[in-house]
């Protein structure tokens, strides 16, 4: 057993779990494009699509593309995923050179996605579109995440969607 | 399999060779002004190349802002996803049995393999059959290499018209 390291200082925690999440989103244009961000709570992510016009769809109703109803998932499962492979390597080292090198590095290899299907439970409203995920099985090569999405209430979701995802070979 | 419409062709379309060929232009031109209107069509470039009877072909040309993986280029599966249900939405609009607006119901995204970056991808949709509801579509996501998929798609859509316009036999199951 390894001897008991005093509690790290909140904010070195925080600032640590934070860079890292920064570097995993803030690399991928596509994220930036949609204007896609995420909260955290403890290791819990919540994916945020903030409304903008050029999300619309349909101009009638008008309600959110079905595309990006499907793309906003499918980067809330990744995120997620990715977030879960990547936590117990950046919690392991405190503030070891190696756990700081963890939260610094862009991270260099991604999921990729297998199949993705999507269930479209209502349309989305012009409004800002929220989504957590969740990790059901993650093996050495594939992973099976479960994503849900809402807007007002957290209870009435108007996507889900369940996906398979190839993990990225790793160097241990 | 079966890509032929299930639905008995209108006979105000079977006419001549070139009634046929006005027929597509106005179609595709029509389908064409639908797919422009739509905000995120717009932003993702996407440009309707084709129609047929609930067929459609769309293109989205490469984009640095769709790049999902940094390191090698290639566009997100989420920008492919967009591209697939907006070509399968169009192939279900230009159906002659189903009305000018659908939703999707559900939809199912095989990822064969990256796209190439700095190639356009091309969605090929295909609305196999229609019933008085529901327009069941196929589709298939290309770049130059045509006889190598990127991706593919199934999905279920929903046909809105006017009650009054339902036929009585026919597209019923």
């Amino acid at each position: 057993m390894t001897p008991r390291r005093p509690p790290e200082p909140v904010q070195v925690v925080k600032q640590r779990r934070d860079t890292t999440l920064q570097r995993l989103v803030a690399g991928v244009p596509y994220i930036r494009f949609l204007g896609i961000r995420f909260e955290r709570h403890g290791d819990e992510l919540t994916a945020v699509l903030p409304y903008a016009d050029m999300l619309i769809g349909n101009p009638a109703i008008p309600a959110l593309h079905g595309g990006v109803t499907a793309a906003f998932l499918e980067v809330a499962a990744i995120v997620e995923l990715s977030w879960v492979m990547i936590w117990e390597d950046m919690e392991a080292g405190g503030t070891t050179p190696a756990a700081t090198e963890t939260a610094a590095a862009p991270l260099r290899r991604l999921p990729k996605t297998i199949d993705f299907n999507i269930d479209y439970l209502r349309s989305g409203l012009p409004r800002d579109a929220y989504a957590r995920a969740r990790v059901n099985r993650s093996g050495r090569r594939y992973a099976s995440v479960h994503v849900e999405a809402w807007q007002d209430n957290r209870a009435r979701l108007f996507a889900q969607a369940t996906g398979h995802f190839l993990m990225p070979l790793r160097e241990d | 399999m079966t890509d032929a419409p299930q639905v008995p062709l209108d006979p105000r379309l079977i006419a001549s060779g070139q009634d046929d060929r006005r027929q597509a232009d106005r179609r595709l031109r029509a389908a064409g002004q639908f797919i422009a209107m739509i905000p995120h069509a717009a932003a993702l470039s996407m440009t309707l190349t084709e129609v047929g009877e609930g067929e459609a072909t769309i293109t989205m040309p490469y984009d640095d802002r769709l790049v999902g993986d940094p390191e090698t280029g290639v566009i997100h599966g989420g920008a492919v996803s967009a591209l697939m249900d907006t070509c399968c939405g169009a192939a279900v609009m230009v159906h002659p049995a189903a009305g000018m607006g659908t939703a999707t119901i559900d939809l199912r995204i095989d990822y064969m393999r990256p796209a190439t970056p700095g190639q356009t991808i091309t969605a090929r949709a295909t609305c196999y059959h229609v019933t008085r509801s529901v327009a069941f579509v196929r589709a298939v996501a290309l770049d130059d290499d045509t006889a190598r998929p990127v991706a593919s798609a199934t999905g279920a859509f929903t046909v809105e018209r006017p009650a009054a316009s339902r036929p009585a036999t026919g597209t019923a199951t």
